[in-house]
């Protein structure tokens, strides 16, 4: 097992952030939202979100499709309007920031399929030109494990790859902030393992990161903080730790063969009511604490979000 | 995870000023833009092929004069070295933004610290590419196979600069104006080609212009093309010709300037309103505001 994971280690490290040299307030929050709203045409896309990202904090808004997260992110990087809300990256309104404050941000987009004819070296390398202190071109490449595609034009590359591109281009101008909109879908599970790795090595050096997913391993793996996003408000927000924390979950197989499932906080009283019900062994018994996919699933259900 | 050392450059300090940067990336882009072009056999055929191959078939099939000593393939090359600006401005640009909006080009290039007059200036290198090359290839054609002549006086060659800019500008601008009006890339090309193609139909490339009704005159005259073509006339055919061209005769050169002139203002006025780096969600799509003065496919 461990050979494996050594052998598959093809992602190279990335030099520092040298974020620390900046000269902006580093105690103010990177991101600080407060009653965003967004709305288009008659359908409120957000309604009342509000959401806090420290400097060097890795968040994940967590929700189904449709939730909000991409119009939220789209707002914090400089692209959509709100209808109503204050908004604050990085110390800048991103509605009105300029030049400047675009070179201190990285975005990874979700659907991109541009700059096809170019190879990915001529795209990193031209896009490291466009910021005043790139990471060097051949270094973000290694990163992202596209070494050996370095010569093949973009609209060679896989699916995966070409999300890897993407995440090149986000990294490439050295950001203190990096969003992150479903980085991962359409990769494989090594790939996703690798991508994962990356990110790791990003916050260590210190880079702010602010990522939209649907899954929930990839959230509960790389983020300080979940927020999760519900009908355009954040439902609710904390470690995943903390928002797993709360019933155990008992399961078991009742005297019908029906499998059955209770959160309890007393486990102990409960299993051995359960025990005494059955009058000893009880079937297929299982005592697990609650996943972070338990908390979620109980959300949107309770939010009505869940048909 | 070793850091590297790297120079103190603080983040958002550009060392050089604004207008240079601009142009510093903005002949950065023009690179990429023409690496595109190259690599991309669609882009040259719709934008440098075709034009040469309209000009072999027609200039082989309508032989004789239209003038005394003057030639139809002569009137011919003239139409399509017009026409060449409005490949390389109005139909290459109404056609690649769009496409580039909806691949998330412009998107992308929002995203990053690339000043956006940058873009505008790698668009000028592929337009003015576009058509040196083609405006090169039609003369070379032109003097090998048929009877044009490269204007031998300085004069007609300063003619020639600023018929070529003013009509690269108006083109290019109206070609920016239309890509902000096109929703969709998919329905670019059946938009803009027909516009094309019907204006040089009227404004005197295909057909000899003092054949056309006087009706098709007075549109013909509110569009560009027909000016540009005039213009390309005065340079390429004798002076003579000039008592042939309707209204009277005379190349009109105010005339030519004024009309380009307000094109191109008119589509810099137009591109400024609806340029957009990216599309609206589709939410928005629906909302009958967005809605109005969008063209649909």
């Amino acid at each position: 097992m461990e050979a494996r994971i050594a052998r598959s280690t093809v992602v190279a490290p990335l030099a520092g952030g040298d974020h620390g040299r900046v000269a902006t307030d580093s105690r103010e929050p990177a991101v600080e939202v407060v009653g965003l709203t967004k709305r288009y045409g008659a359908v409120w896309a957000l309604a009342g979100l509000d959401l806090s990202v420290e400097r060097g904090e890795c968040v994940a808004l967590l929700g189904p499709n449709g939730a909000g997260k991409t119009t939220t992110v789209e707002i914090l990087e400089g692209y959509r309007t709100p209808t109503a809300g204050s908004v604050s990256v990085l110390g800048k309104d991103p509605g009105r920031a300029g030049e400047a404050w675009r070179a201190r941000i990285g975005i990874v987009l979700q659907d991109a399929t541009d700059q096809g004819l170019l190879t990915v070296g001529e795209v990193v390398r031209h896009f490291a030109a466009y910021y005043p202190s790139p990471r060097d071109p051949e270094e973000v490449i290694a990163a992202v494990g596209l070494v050996e595609k370095r010569s093949t034009r973009v609209v060679g590359l896989s699916g995966g790859q070409r999300r890897r591109l993407d995440v090149a281009l986000g990294l490439v101008g050295r950001p203190e902030l990096l969003f992150l909109d479903e980085p991962t879908t359409g990769f494989d599970p090594e790939a996703r393992r690798q991508f994962w790795e990356l990110i790791a090595a990003l916050r260590k050096d210190g880079t702010t990161i602010l990522l939209t997913t649907h899954y929930l391993d990839e959230a509960e793996h790389l983020a300080d903080r979940v927020a999760m996003v519900v009908a355009g408000r954040v439902a609710a927000t904390g470690t995943p730790a903390s928002l797993r924390s709360g019933p155990t979950v008992v399961s078991w197989r009742d005297a019908g063969g029906a499998l059955r499932r209770e959160e309890t906080a007393t486990p102990t009283q409960f299993v051995t009511a359960l025990a005494a019900h059955f009058g000893g062994e009880v079937p297929e018994l299982a005592v697990q604490p609650r996943t972070l996919e338990d908390a979620y699933l109980r959300l949107l259900s309770a939010e009505g979000a869940l048909a | 995870m070793s850091s590297v050392a790297l120079a103190p450059t603080p983040h958002g300090t550009p060392a050089v000023p604004s207008w240079r940067r601009a142009l510093g990336i903005g002949w950065l882009r023009v690179g990429v833009e023409l690496k595109e072009l190259v690599r991309s056999p669609m882009a040259l055929m719709f934008t440098v092929l075709f034009p040469l191959i309209l000009f072999v078939i027609f200039g082989s099939v309508f032989t004789g004069y239209v003038a005394p000593g003057v030639t139809f393939s002569q009137y011919f090359a003239a139409g399509m070295i017009a026409s060449g600006a409005f490949y390389a401005g109005f139909q290459n640009l109404a056609i690649a933004v769009p496409l580039e909006r909806d691949n998330r080009t412009l998107k992308r290039l929002r995203g990053t610290p690339m000043p956006p007059a940058a873009y505008f200036i790698g668009k000028t290198g592929s337009v003015i590419a576009v058509y040196v090359v083609q405006v090169a290839l039609l003369i070379g054609l032109g003097s090998l196979f048929g009877d044009l002549h490269p204007p031998a006086a300085a004069g007609q060659w300063l003619t020639f600069a600023w018929v070529s800019l003013l009509g690269l500008a108006a083109t290019s601008l109206c070609g920016l104006a239309a890509s902000g009006l096109i929703r969709r890339s998919e329905g670019a090309a059946a938009i803009v080609s027909p516009v094309v193609v019907v204006l040089q139909f009227i404004s005197g490339v295909f057909f000899q212009y003092n054949h056309l009704p006087t009706w098709m005159h007075d549109i013909a005259s509110v569009f560009p093309l027909r000016w540009l073509a005039l213009g390309m006339r005065s340079v390429f055919l004798p002076a003579r010709f000039a008592a042939f061209e309707p209204g009277g005769g005379g190349w009109q050169h105010g005339l030519t300037a004024v009309v380009l002139a307000v094109w191109a203002v008119v589509g810099f006025v137009v591109a400024a309103r609806r340029f957009r780096w990216f599309n609206e969600p589709r939410g928005q799509a629906f909302s009958p505001r967005r809605r109005r003065g969008t063209m649909s496919p």
